[in-house]
């Protein structure tokens, strides 16, 4: 079947997206700027066509154990909020990951800390990458850098947490929530029918009963787990890194950004090449795992590295452990909600490198 | 799982006089002498049983005494965040609305830090029921002071009493859920004697079969003792909950649907 061609908001591509993907329920709260999410699937209405559940909860904290319930019972099932909403849910990714869930997270991020702003920003990449909740845990991230991507990464995502058994979170923002592109929509999947052997769909008289928990009282037993999420983690690690290159052949200086400023600074390679500098970008699609190795491979041919980021500098450290002091590395972001403009990345990265 | 030496040497078939659920599993279960948890997992064991539900039950268990429910009762179950239960069990019910769905939880994790998710899960009369230990007591934890804990009883967090004016008065969950419209049916119970036993699952029969009609939130409330937590024998335990705790949490219907 063709692809539908619309223009829509970054948020409704995700509300479309998830209908289309078949996804069998939706908990959200509202919170700016992601309420078109919530808003636009309780107008779709999918019960009535799908058969997609879609429900506004009481709370952000209630939203992620509604997805966690959902997901136990082996359902596609997703959330999505905004930074401070999704501090909330860190418990609940915490739980979702102990007890191996598939689900999908989306953080239409906003600045912070505290309430912030309600403008975009690229500050929560350390809680996204790092951890957030408690305990030994990663979720895979997914940066969306357009309104396609955002529609996109839904069936990416929901694909890679059946995949793996873990909630994986697109961390967009909301300057691309927001905003208004042409997107092309895959056809209508079909809900599924079968569910893993794990989930929670009442005890068969021909299998044990499915347990859905995270706790293991045993020290040994929590070890062995523990170790068996981060083989997970090394497995992803090796097979689910993505990102693309921009002019990276014959680079003397490389910006590294995601999502919103990663379109910034495509913009910022054509200026400064117009300028006679050899300047390339690489673009992170998937934050964890990180795209390291290959920015140490491109390390060996650089002058310098820039990591631009709508942060105070998160990013940079990891860019700082790919590539391992070869290159010296450096930050340069706006904040607040302030979206850096291409000609300030290119007179700084100009300051930190060429004219210093 | 642990087992108590010698165990099976007493359990020989002709010793019993009485045969458990073959709902409930083998598993030792972890509760202290004396705790009504044990009682309330037997009866609920046996109406998923009798009503032949097993291959139709998803349960949720709490954070607390309970949280190794999923060890004693052989259906399928998951194991909720500190509160949470109302909300997993929410889109359990919602995603398999023909299931039959059950949360379980104890007065910590139900009236305080779940306070919001069992208020809006009986708000949307969300189809399922949920079941309510009320010790007045936080078990698990060593025995601090509950949001059910009555005014002068003592936890190691109230040593000295629970006062009312710096602690709040005991809450009652049970008569606030059943002022909400969402909820169907709504009554306190007790399992401390072989009377309110059988009344407790004539209660818990019904509130399976009520869900059948989709009509909203069963909530059981059932108060029950900690002998260890309330540093009393299981006698002096059940003496002390129909002095004390019965006045303050009435046995009874709040509310029954008209029929």
């Amino acid at each position: 079947m063709e692809k539908e061609l619309r223009l829509m908001k970054g948020n409704e591509a995700v509300a479309e997206a998830a209908i289309r993907a078949g996804a069998d329920g939706y908990f959200g709260y509202p919170i700016t700027p992601q309420s078109e999410i919530l808003e636009y699937l309780m107008e779709a209405n999918p019960e009535e066509t799908t058969g997609m559940i879609v429900l506004q909860a009481e709370s952000e904290v209630a939203a992620i154990n509604m997805v966690y319930g959902g997901a136990g019972c082996g359902k596609k099932v997703l959330t999505s909020s905004s930074s401070p909403g999704i501090s909330l849910k860190q418990e609940g990714i915490s739980y979702i990951a102990g007890a191996e869930l598939p689900c999908l997270i989306v953080n239409v991020v906003r600045g912070g800390p505290g309430l912030g702003t309600i403008q975009p920003a690229q500050s929560d990449y350390f809680q996204s990458v790092k951890g957030g909740g408690h305990g030994d845990y990663k979720m895979i991230v997914l940066a969306p850098a357009s309104v396609q991507e955002m529609a996109d990464f839904v069936d990416l995502g929901f694909e890679l947490a059946f995949k793996y058994r873990t909630p994986v979170m697109m961390l967009s923002d909301g300057a691309i929530g927001q905003m208004m592109e042409k997107v092309y929509l895959s056809p209508q999947k079909k809900r599924m029918t079968t569910f893993p052997d794990w989930a929670t769909t009442g005890k068969k008289a021909t299998r044990p009963r499915n347990i859905i928990t995270s706790l293991d009282l045993e020290s040994n037993g929590q070890e062995i787990f523990i170790q068996k999420l981060q083989d997970k983690y090394n497995l992803i690690k090796e097979q689910e890194v993505r990102y693309q290159e921009f002019q990276t052949e014959d680079a003397e200086y490389l910006l590294v950004a995601y999502g919103t400023s990663a379109r910034v600074c495509q913009k910022s390679v054509q200026i400064a090449r117009a300028q006679g500098l050899r300047v390339g970008l690489l673009r992170p699609i998937t934050l964890f795992p990180f795209p390291s190795k290959r920015i140490n491979e491109l390390a060996d041919h650089l002058k310098g590295i820039l990591s631009v980021e709508m942060s105070a500098g998160q990013m940079v450290e990891d860019v700082l452990l790919s590539v391992n002091g070869k290159v010296p590395v450096r930050h340069y972001g706006r904040n607040g909600g302030i979206i850096t403009t291409p000609e300030e990345v290119v007179e700084n990265l100009k300051s930190i490198f060429i004219e210093a | 799982m642990f087992e108590i030496a010698g165990i099976r040497e007493i359990v020989k078939p002709e010793n019993l006089a009485y045969r458990k659920s073959d709902l409930l599993t083998e598993n030792v279960m972890s509760y202290c002498p004396g705790c009504g948890h044990g009682t309330v997992h037997r009866i609920l064991a046996e109406v998923i049983d009798e009503l032949g539900l097993q291959s139709d039950t998803i349960g949720v268990s709490p954070v607390g005494c309970s949280v190794l429910m999923y060890n004693y009762i052989d259906v399928d179950i998951q194991q909720a965040a500190h509160g949470r239960a109302p909300a997993v069990a929410t889109a359990i019910k919602r995603l398999l609305p023909e299931k039959f769905v059950f949360t379980y939880q104890g007065d910590g994790d139900l009236a305080a830090i779940g306070t919001a998710e069992t208020i809006h899960a009986c708000n949307r009369g969300e189809n399922i029921l949920m079941l309510f230990i009320n010790n007045g007591i936080y078990g698990m934890t060593g025995g601090q002071m509950a949001p059910t804990t009555l005014v002068g009883m003592k936890s190691s967090t109230s040593p000295a009493g629970r006062i009312a004016k710096t602690m709040g008065s005991p809450l009652k969950m049970t008569d606030i859920v059943a002022t909400l419209p969402g909820t169907y049916y709504v009554t306190r119970q007790s399992v401390h004697t072989p009377a309110n036993v059988r009344k407790t699952k004539k209660a818990i029969r019904k509130a399976v079969q009520y869900q059948k009609l989709d009509r909203g939130t069963c909530f059981i409330e059932i108060v029950s003792n900690c002998p260890s937590g309330w540093k009393m024998t299981p006698v002096q335990s059940n003496k002390w909950m129909e002095e004390t705790m019965f006045p303050v949490y009435p046995l009874g219907d709040l509310k029954t649907p008209e029929e």
